[in-house]
């Protein structure tokens, strides 16, 4: 998995998952995540249009980054979701917890 | 055929990759083995390695994968004790929603044609049926 971070002018991180996001590789992007909440970013983007597959693991640490954001005060996006993990999210219902949009545009107007 | 895989989660990809490309020369849909195969079959090797083997690296996970009619069947089995899968809460529910886990079994009934466990609970059987 490459994973990029953007700070953008705006305040919003966005970060890009390249690849998967699986058992092997979760922990980077929750590191990452709570280094960002460390450094006092609030608002978050997390842009999947350049990933292939998210595992059970990698749901979870969506779903154990998103409480930590909301505790924090802060507010995350999911964007660019592709056909089957799109379909990941409504078989788990996780689709009801995330606020996803179909693209980084649409995500980051309003956050 | 059979694969015996090392219980290190870095072997869980590449399995799949073999699996899926044998799962595709069987007969199955495109479709079926780049989503269904592949997240079933890495949702069951992950909690192979993980939960039944508790990552021992002396412990291996067996794979088979059998035609039997118009249907595959992969067949997954750690050297573990085994659990009852009729124990697992459906992580849809309730406060369930929020645990970061829980989700692989789940994942892996909704997906496959069939799924059927050994009395012990340490292999599973998934079917998919041919297009």
């Amino acid at each position: 998995m490459g994973l990029t971070v953007d700070r953008l002018p705006n305040g919003v991180t966005k970060m890009g998952v390249d690849g998967q996001l699986i058992v092997a590789n979760r922990n980077e992007l929750k590191e990452k995540v709570l280094e960002s909440l460390e450094a006092g970013d609030l608002k978050f983007v997390f842009d999947f249009a350049a990933t292939g597959y998210i595992d059970s693991s990698g749901l979870g640490v969506l779903v154990s980054v998103s409480k930590k954001i909301r505790e924090a005060g802060g507010a995350l996006r999911l964007a660019g979701l592709n056909e089957d993990l799109a379909m990941l999210f409504e078989l788990t219902k996780l689709d009801t917890l995330f606020k996803i949009c179909d693209t980084t545009k649409a995500a980051l107007k309003g956050l | 055929m059979t694969v015996a895989v090392p219980s290190e989660l870095e072997f869980v990809e590449h399995t799949v990759d073999l699996v899926a490309r044998h799962c595709l020369a069987c007969g199955l849909s495109i479709k079926a083995v780049r989503f269904n195969l592949r997240v079933a079959l890495g949702e069951a090797l992950a909690n192979a390695i993980v939960y039944g083997n508790r990552l021992d690296p002396g412990k291996q996970v067996h794979i088979a994968i059998c035609l039997v009619g118009q249907a595959v069947q992969v067949h997954v089995r750690d050297q573990g004790e085994g659990f009852d899968p009729d124990c697992i809460p459906d992580p849809r529910s309730g406060d369930c929603i929020e645990r970061p886990v829980g989700r692989g079994l789940f994942l892996i009934k909704e997906l496959v044609d069939e799924l059927a466990f050994n009395d012990r609970g340490n292999s599973l059987c998934m079917t998919l049926h041919r297009a």
